[in-house]
């Protein structure tokens, strides 16, 4: 299985937000977006989910053009974990992760064993069972956040995409959920594309990483070779230090921070 | 984690419903017991063959004239409450009810152009005033959400405010018809009070096809709207055709609204309280919500209309007046007391 991206240009007419991006990722792998605000990660996220259609270019999976696919089957293969949304309060856990299935259930009629089952174990690897029967309204953001990757998973989608996924959360729920999305990757043979704001994060868990300028695809590589000073400078536009993760000796990306230091 | 569609609650709602409107058939000029109206009733179904040994104006009374306009009453109730359901789902708004979105008047327009030029001497007869609130309702409603829509997003501010706009632009136009044909005066001030004095078979006949095809396309939905109510984007990428089924549900809901108009005028607050009340009680659920709010929504005018007919008899009271005055305080006792959010 693979996801191809190939010279797509997309945008909200007239302006156009990416440009001209050619992508391959392979099941099994962890594909992390980076780039500045603005630079076009969110846009790939969604012409990646088929709610915004390429101008020019397309995105297929498998050779099947996504745009083409009829939305249930769509949701079937692809799900999206949304950034920053706000969720309809008095629903429970539970109900969330069960509105994953919608795509799978009938019109009318009930949930079946199956579905039961698959959304028991999206809240088990979410760590959300304890939770299942309290309303979405009262959790923390971390929690709401679990919440929506149990929905995802509820999905059984083959491509997973995460829109700054863990953006608000702690150390603790942001290595949570990036170890869960790894794991599921190479578990399961999911792709994963994850738009990601932290370039530390980025470098750990993902095997390759997009570098995005101004909507075109500047690099593509693994983290060692993307996070250099020279193409991150030249795509945040500020001056970056470089230093070794000590344990896994991968790139460690922060700021001069001049004004301290005088 | 129990399965929503076979709620404990629809059971009872529907043996509520069935019990006030037993006692709502008997009550009247000439009271008949409720046990005698529920064995006239029972002796209308085929193959049950009752003694009938009630007296026999009691039979007509029922059945000519107290039935169909307590199940006329009971049809608006229960259209109004599921449009409502429906809008605040769809449009992911606790206000968008029939009347804050200027819908109702909308269909109120259609009605009263129907009523004033006499399209009911057309072969169709009063089967035409559905059609035309339906006419009216569908050209408000596509004109409030063009207005309203800002960014993809219908929010609350410009849709109630489109809503109150186009809803005003409607009621001028009513009154003005009303001013310029005012040979037909008595008979549109009549609709606009709620005139169900008239109201015969022929009335619930006219409206029943319009909110039975509404609430089965509406249920049929009822997991879309669900996934609606997270965002549009989110339902999309749930598996959810949200284009096609957006113009599909708004179109159905305004096929109950435009039934509940139709002979009923002007009554609002039951498409606000009735499918929040639901909620507050039942979860957010759009399984149990709408076959719940239809239920309640029919309960609560039929219930209204007792009030209104007995409180000040031999005066009857506008039903609208009622539904306001009962409706108000109890939503408001509710909002503060429950644990689940108000909304969604």
């Amino acid at each position: 299985m693979t996801l191809e991206i190939q010279s797509l240009t997309a945008g909200y007419a007239p302006k156009i937000v990416l440009r001209d991006i050619s992508i391959r990722a392979a099941r099994g792998e962890l594909l992390g977006i980076i780039g500045a605000n603005g630079a076009g990660k969110s846009t790939l996220i969604r012409v990646l989910s088929g709610v915004l259609a390429p101008k020019t270019g397309s995105v297929s999976l498998d050779g099947a053009l996504i745009t083409r696919l009829p939305p249930r089957a769509r949701a079937q293969k692809i799900a999206v974990v949304p950034q920053g949304v706000r969720l309809p309060d008095a629903f429970t856990v539970s109900e969330v992760v069960m509105i994953g299935r919608t795509c799978y259930l009938p019109a009318l009629g009930r949930e079946r064993a199956e579905d039961w089952r698959v959304a028991r174990e999206a809240m088990a690897q979410t760590d959300l069972l304890a939770l299942a029967d309290r309303f979405i309204g009262e959790l923390s953001g971390g929690e709401q956040q679990r919440a929506l990757v149990a929905r995802a998973l509820a999905q059984e989608p083959q491509v997973l995409l995460l829109d700054e996924a863990t953006a608000h959360l702690d150390l603790k729920h942001q290595a949570d959920i990036l170890n869960l999305v790894r794991r599921l990757a190479r578990a399961r043979g999911l792709i994963v594309i994850a738009a990601m704001h932290d370039l530390n994060l980025a470098a750990l868990y993902a095997d390759r990483l997009a570098l995005l300028r101004a909507g075109e695809l500047i690099a593509l590589d693994t983290p060692a070779r993307v996070l250099t000073e020279s193409l991150l400078e030249r795509a945040y536009d500020t001056p970056v230090i470089l230093a070794r993760h000590p344990l896994s000796g991968l790139p460690l990306v922060t700021l001069r921070g001049e004004e301290k230091i005088k | 984690m129990q399965s929503p569609t076979r709620d404990f609650w629809i059971p009872f709602a529907l043996l509520g419903v069935l019990v006030i409107a037993i006692i709502s058939v008997g009550l009247g000029s000439v009271p008949v017991p409720p046990l005698t109206v529920a064995r006239v009733l029972a002796a209308q179904l085929p193959f049950l063959n009752l003694p009938r040994d009630w007296q026999p104006a009691f039979e007509s009374i029922i059945v000519q004239i107290r039935l169909p306009r307590v199940l006329l009453i009971a049809l608006t109730g229960a259209s109004l409450a599921i449009s409502g359901a429906a809008y605040q789902g769809l449009f992911r708004n606790p206000l968008a009810d029939p009347y804050l979105i200027g819908v109702a008047a909308g269909a109120g327009l259609g009605a009263i152009s129907a009523i004033a030029f006499e399209w009911h001497r057309s072969p169709l007869g009063t089967a035409i005033i559905p059609f035309g609130a339906f006419a009216g309702a569908l050209m408000t409603v596509a004109l409030v959400y063009a207005l309203s829509r800002v960014n993809g997003h219908t929010p609350t501010t410009t849709l109630i405010l489109a809503g109150v706009a186009v809803g005003a632009l409607a009621t001028s136009l009513s009154t003005f018809i009303l001013v310029a044909q005012s040979n037909q005066a008595a008979r549109v001030l009549s609709f606009l009070l709620g005139g169900y004095g008239g109201a015969g078979w022929d009335a619930v006949i006219a409206i029943l096809p319009f909110a039975l095809i509404g609430f089965i396309v509406i249920r049929w939905h009822a997991r879309a709207l669900n996934a609606f109510v997270f965002d549009e984007e989110q339902a999309q990428q749930l598996g959810i055709d949200v284009p096609r089924t957006k113009i599909i549900l708004i179109v159905a809901a305004t096929l109950t609204t435009a039934a509940a108009v139709s002979f009923s005028g002007l009554i609002g607050f039951v498409g606000l309280i009735v499918p929040h009340v639901v909620r507050l009680l039942r979860g957010p659920d759009h399984r149990r919500v709408l076959p719940l709010a239809a239920l309640g929504g029919a309960g609560f005018l039929m219930l209204a209309d007792l009030f209104a007919r007995t409180i000040a008899a031999p005066q009857e009271l506008p039903l609208g007046i009622v539904t306001a005055f009962a409706g108000a305080p109890f939503f408001l006792h509710l909002l503060r007391r429950a644990k689940r959010a108000a909304f969604f």
